[in-house]
């Protein structure tokens, strides 16, 4: 008994002296965090800014959106010595609020929202701090704009007419994929563009088309792809996250196999992961690009609170990837550059939505 | 002997603690990080402000719920994967309710956590049923019904429910079960009225298990459904019943978050997550309502810690998801911790004077 | 004379409680000898240790007069130790041969050499009177075929000093006299023998030496033929025990329970119950003699409700039973004392008291509305408690923390206490030690003696013939008997329980 009540007591008194080491080292240092940080804001009087990004979801690395708008900001941090710049991982919807309003708390002058799904995280804290600047991307935040906010969107459907044409062109089959994460407002703009530009180049060509209801269910994807494939589709093209690395996998086997098929990919250019033997070219959405003119117009003091700024093919945020030279024949590449002038001379207007796509092609 | 018990009880998830973050911390240098600044930072994440703690109170509530929701399941003798889903339809019933009823709050707050709990629980019943008539494992099921979940409220938000963006309608007010005045208190923190149904439900869990009729044949089947049966007992509709009240726990945690974080459901493109850390919450809390409550704060306080980690040490979020599975780690296995313990035998005597 | 084994002061704690306290034995090679103790004496605790299962804190072994450390089973093997455990370690689906070379396979290239195997198994079985079918599968074998596979598996490993942990606990009384005769060849053969065992009757009757064991420590050393029952059993327990129970003789009174032809299937589907005919009066004790698995266990469940019954019918005092549920039954007057105790009769992570109200919790005594009411679920316990003499710290601890003569008394209690019309006793006394089994003998009797009717099944032969008024015989779902115990012998009861000769009553029935 006196023996269990000295190792409870032993045992106790390690635990608080653990609990004051730490502590004690946590009052010293977070002292010296505090000092950083208002040394970095002390800086802020020499011109110095502090930009910050909060991933969705699916984190930093997730090879698409959130990668691409980091390694935009870090270009920017390297070329503009007087930038700091920092991101901030979120894991559920219930951490965008705390992520966006960590940078504000701590005095930062621009923070951006990286997808969608933070919309109302960054509605909410603009709202509640009218003095910091936000930026969100991939959303108009349904058209209501605050004043200190810009909301960054891309002309998908102007980079996905571009793969279509592609497809359209190179199909042996005349049937074509598209396979779609959820069925969204940004992720209908893929599919319709990319339909617009099959049937402009190749009006026989079918086209099917699925949405799998997640971005980051590579089954499903793989499983989709598998009946695409096997009802004669050659070329599928995805935008669907994670969930098109299923895609890519069967695409790969079929091909060891000695099948003729084809992914084209999203976001960025999916070749230099799963190699140019499947990826027939990408469909790049250049949030890297964005985020450095965004960023650069906020510090020359040209910062578009309060407006929708729309990146196509003529602002550099949509394109097809630069190896597409590999595997898409020049002839067919060089029909690719005309449809590319031709949309940005306004000749031909890429259909957004379900209504305008049924309107021009009935 | 009971001392001793006790003793270990406590001193096990403490050890585990401890040595996690040790682990953490190793991991930390490895990767070329400060571990005493990201600890720090860590804490301060937490604690520095009223704004945090509102915010670490806003991580800790749902874990709480899922964390019961398992708990309850395992007490009898039920493994419960799927408060994940449950969390899903719970938080669907009341969002739903939320926004198409009209009626005064002191109803409307009421009908929303009955019809997540209604909803849920039947969802949960689900493969309770299924155990009881046909001897189909709950694991394989609830894992199914959760990806069911998953589907079918992303679909019915989609076709009844949308607004402009990815998510559902706005709830009505009378629906909400978060106070600016509350908010206010914790400078503008999501914190809502979740937390204290939280811990009333954890003292209902308490009472029902421990103090009823209905508890002690939940209780019996659980630790021994042979032993239930002989003693005359329903084994099958009380394997029901307990998944019924552990699906209900959990949907009332979908609740809680969507009538009292968001007032809204969003289309989601991942799962939640909590009903996963629930089942985390509960080995931590050895499937006690105190530690249940307990291991949520923890796991919560962890998680939210963790992403002022990132900010003022620059730590990525995945050092402390190594933390939080080596405390899991060491409280499963705990004759690791146990055998730390008992090195505390040999320290000799003035290690004492000098704690004190 | 050479020494097999020497343990010298060995002492093993666990949780501060010695197991074993210096305790130092000697084994003659080639004898057999017993290790005696009750229940938690110590004597499996000692042999682990042989075994290399457990490190002793303290002491040293010496095999064959050289010391050694044994660190693992796998070293115990090596110096010729093996082990026949009470619950057989073998795999039903594989065949006699298969269990016997399985982790010791003799290999030509990368596949199992099953020729050699068997060649050297044939050898060793011809030597030691071993005789068994190496192609049966272990699932369609006898219990005691099962036990020499076992046997076979430790000489095949080159077992020179067998240790048998309660052989004899779940063998008919024919398969015991040819153990016997296997341990004699297997010393006339040169190897060592050691046998745990708490039955007296069983050392006098086979063991060359005797060691007794009480509360971890040996207590003495003697040789088999210097000895009697009555004083190893007062060495075992540490006072004077009767062995003779004091049975009254007992007018029996009305019908209390009888079955009409029932039948009933298996939990594999096959039917256990061939139409059984029983009838149990109020004041005597009738017991169910048989080997394990010929349909004790479902006629049991048959009366209590947890079975379906397929035909026949089940009356108790005039109330037809037949299909109840186990609750209605029980309210009905129908006590039931579990065989397996740990896996049917109480909830082990939950405290006495609750075990103590596990079939009348929902009783207008303990509960209100729904709500338990804790004072006198306590208060209940603590009658028991006095009244069954069950050894516990408080009412509220956890009955895991008892010890399993306290457990069954616990039982006994709960299920007495419901003043029964029937009492269903199964293997009442199973793993019990002599003090425990006391007890509960005379409880039995005391519900005969107040007019209860007792059905009694068991596969001790003695208990069943020390209690019962009569006897019946179960044999393959059938009762192949109904004999006086007064007027039949152990050997009588084995050749009916074996199914070889059928019993006077039932003869003209088939």
């Amino acid at each position: 008994m006196k023996k269990n009540t000295f190792r409870f007591h032993a045992l106790l008194s390690v635990l608080l002296i653990s609990v004051l080491v730490l502590s004690a080292c946590g009052g010293g240092n977070s002292g010296n965090a505090k000092g950083s940080s208002s040394g970095d804001s002390g800086a802020d009087s020499n011109g110095s800014k502090q930009i910050g990004m909060v991933t969705d979801a699916s984190g930093v690395n997730d090879n698409s959106f959130n990668q691409g708008a980091w390694s935009g900001l870090q270009k920017l941090g390297e070329t503009e010595k007087n930038v700091k710049v920092k991101y901030l991982e979120s894991k559920s919807n219930a951490d965008y609020e705390t992520n966006v309003n960590n940078f504000v708390k701590q005095g930062w002058d621009l923070t951006y929202g990286i997808g969608f799904p933070l919309e109302e995280a960054i509605k909410k804290v603009s709202e509640a701090n009218p003095d910091s600047k936000f930026a969100i991307i991939d959303s108009n935040l349904g058209g209501d704009i605050p004043a200190n906010v810009v909301a960054v969107t891309f002309r998908e459907e102007q980079g996905s007419f571009l793969v279509g044409v592609i497809a359209g062109l190179t199909t042996k089959t005349n049937k074509v994929g598209f396979i779609g994460g959820m069925d969204s407002a940004t992720i209908n703009r893929f599919e319709i563009g990319f339909k617009a530009g099959v049937k402009l180049s190749n009006p026989d060509a079918e086209i099917a088309t699925a949405y799998v209801g997640s971005f980051g269910a590579p089954d499903l994807g793989k499983q989709n792809a598998a009946t695409m494939y096997d009802q004669g589709a050659d070329i599928i093209f995805h935008a669907s996250g994670g969930t098109g690395d299923g895609l890519f996998n069967e695409a790969i086997e079929r091909k060891k196999a000695g099948q003729e098929v084809w992914v084209i990919g999203v976001d960025m250019d999916q070749s230099l992961r799963f190699g140019e033997e499947v990826t027939l070219t990408s469909m790049i959405k250049r949030v890297d690009n964005a985020v450095i003119q965004i960023s650069k117009d906020f510090l020359e003091g040209r910062f578009q609170g309060g407006k929708e700024v729309q990146y196509g093919l003529n602002e550099g945020g949509v394109s097809i990837a630069d190896t597409s030279s590999v595997n898409v024949s020049a002839e067919i590449l060089e029909k690719v550059t005309q449809f590319r002038q031709d949309i940005i001379d306004g000749k031909i207007v890429v259909p957004r939505t379900h209504d305008e796509f049924s309107k021009q092609f009935p | 002997m009971n001392l001793n018990m006790k003793k270990n009880n406590v001193g096990v998830p403490f050890v585990s603690i401890l040595l996690a973050m040790l682990v953490g911390a190793v991991a930390m240098l490895l990767a070329g990080y400060n571990p005493i600044s990201a600890y720090a930072s860590f804490f301060d994440g937490i604690f520095s402000s009223p704004y945090l703690m509102g915010e670490t109170i806003r991580q800790v509530t749902p874990l709480i719920f899922t964390g019961l929701a398992v708990a309850f399941a395992f007490r009898t003798g039920l493994f419960n994967i799927g408060a994940e889903g449950q969390f899903l339809v719970g938080q669907l019933a009341a969002v739903a309710v939320g926004i198409f009823f009209k009626l005064p709050f002191f109803l409307h707050i009421p009908l929303a956590l009955l019809a997540a709990a209604m909803a849920a629980g039947l969802w949960g019943a689900i493969p309770g049923y299924l155990k009881a008539k046909r001897g189909v494992h709950e694991v394989i099921t609830t894992i199914m019904m959760n990806w069911i979940a998953f589907i079918l409220t992303n679909y019915l938000i989609r076709t009844y429910m949308k607004a402009e963006s990815e998510r559902s309608l706005d709830i009505q007010p009378t629906a909400s079960i978060s106070f600016g005045w509350l908010s206010d208190l914790f400078q503008g923190a999501r914190i809502h009225l979740g937390i204290i149904i939280a811990l009333l439900f954890a003292f209902l869990m308490y009472f029902l298990l421990w103090r009823t009729k209905q508890g002690f044949e939940l209780r019996a089947v659980g630790s021994n459904p042979s032993a239930a049966k002989y003693a005359g007992m329903n084994v099958k509709s009380n394997i029901i019943k307990a998944m019924f009240v552990s699906g209900a726990l959990a949907g009332l945690g979908g609740a809680s978050e969507g009538l009292g974080v968001y007032g809204y459901m969003t289309i989601s493109s991942v799962f939640p997550g909590v009903g996963y850390d629930g089942i985390a919450v509960a080995l931590i809390g050895s499937n006690t309502p105190v530690g249940v409550i307990l291991g949520a704060i923890l796991f919560g306080a962890l998680t939210f810690g963790a992403q002022n980690m990132q900010m003022a040490s620059d730590v990525p979020y995945e050092i402390i998801r190594i933390v939080i599975a080596f405390i899991i780690f060491f409280i499963a296995s705990s004759d690791i911790a146990k055998s730390v313990l008992g090195l505390f035998k040999k320290i000799p005597l003035p290690g004492r004077k000098g704690g004190a | 004379m050479t020494l097999a084994v020497e343990m010298k002061n060995i002492t093993k704690t666990f949780y501060g409680m010695k197991a074993n306290d210096d305790i130092s034995f000697q084994v003659v090679k080639g004898e057999i000898h017993a290790l005696l103790g009750e229940n938690g004496a110590g004597k499996s605790t000692l042999m682990n240790i042989l075994f290399g299962l457990y490190q002793a804190d303290q002491g040293e072994i010496r095999i064959h007069e050289k010391p050694v450390k044994i660190t693992d089973p796998q070293m115990a093997i090596q110096l010729g130790i093996g082990m026949v455990h009470q619950h057989f370690m073998l795999v039903d689906k594989f065949t006699v041969l298969e269990n016997i070379i399985l982790g010791a396979e003799p290999r030509k290239g990368t596949s199992i050499d099953y020729h050699k195997a068997s060649k050297e198994i044939e050898t060793l079985s011809n030597q030691y009177g071993l005789k068994i079918n190496l192609n049966s599968q272990v699932r369609d074998i006898s219990i005691g075929m099962q036990q020499r596979v076992e046997i076979l598996k430790t000489l095949y490993r080159g077992a020179d000093i067998l240790i048998f942990d309660e052989p004899t606990a779940v063998l008919t009384p024919q398969e015991i006299q040819e153990l016997a005769s296997i341990m004699k060849n297997l010393t006339d053969e040169g190897k060592t023998v050691i046998l745990i065992t708490h039955k007296l009757k069983e050392i006098l009757a086979i063991a060359d030496a005797v060691t007794v064991i009480r509360r971890g420590k040996v207590c003495d050393s003697l040789r088999v033929k210097d000895t009697n029952e009555a004083e190893l059993a007062e060495k075992m327990v540490g006072r004077k025990v009767t062995l003779q129970l004091d049975k009254e003789e007992k007018e029996r009174e009305g019908l209390v329970l009888s079955l009409r032809d029932v039948r009933a299937r298996d939990n594999r589907g096959l039917e256990a119950l061939h139409g059984i005919d029983l009838e149990v009066y109020g004041g005597e004790i009738v017991g169910i003699a048989g080997v394990d698995g010929n349909g004790q266990s479902e006629l049991i469940e048959v009366i209590t409700g947890l079975r379906p019954v397929q035909s026949g019918e089940i009356v108790l005092a005039g109330d037809h039973i037949t299909g109840l549920h186990t609750r209605q039954i029980n309210e009905m007057g129908v006590a039931h004392i579990p065989e397996d105790r740990h896996r049917t009769a109480i909830v082990m992570d939950m405290t006495l008291s609750e075990n103590l109200v596990l079939n009348s919790y929902f009783k207008e005594k303990f509960n209100k509305r729904g709500l338990l009411i804790e004072k006198s679920i306590k208060s209940h316990a603590r009658k028991l408690i006095d009244k069954f003499d069950i050894r516990t710290p408080s009412e509220s601890a956890k009955i895991r923390a008892l010890s399993g003569g306290n457990q069954q008394k616990a039982v006994i209690a709960r299920e007495i206490e419901g003043n029964p019309k029937l009492l269903i006793a199964a293997q009442p006394t199973r793993g019990l030690d002599v003090g425990a089994i006391e007890f509960i003998h005379r409880q039995i009797l005391q519900e005969r003696d107040q007019g209860k009717a007792v059905l009694l099944v068991s596969f001790e032969l003695e208990e069943i013939l020390s209690l019962s008024d009569r006897i019946a015989v179960i044999y393959e779902g059938r009762i192949v008997g109904i004999v006086d115990p007064k007027e039949t012998t152990e050997q009588e009861l084995g050749l009916l329980m074996s199914g070889r000769i059928k019993g006077k009553e039932t003869a003209d029935e088939s």
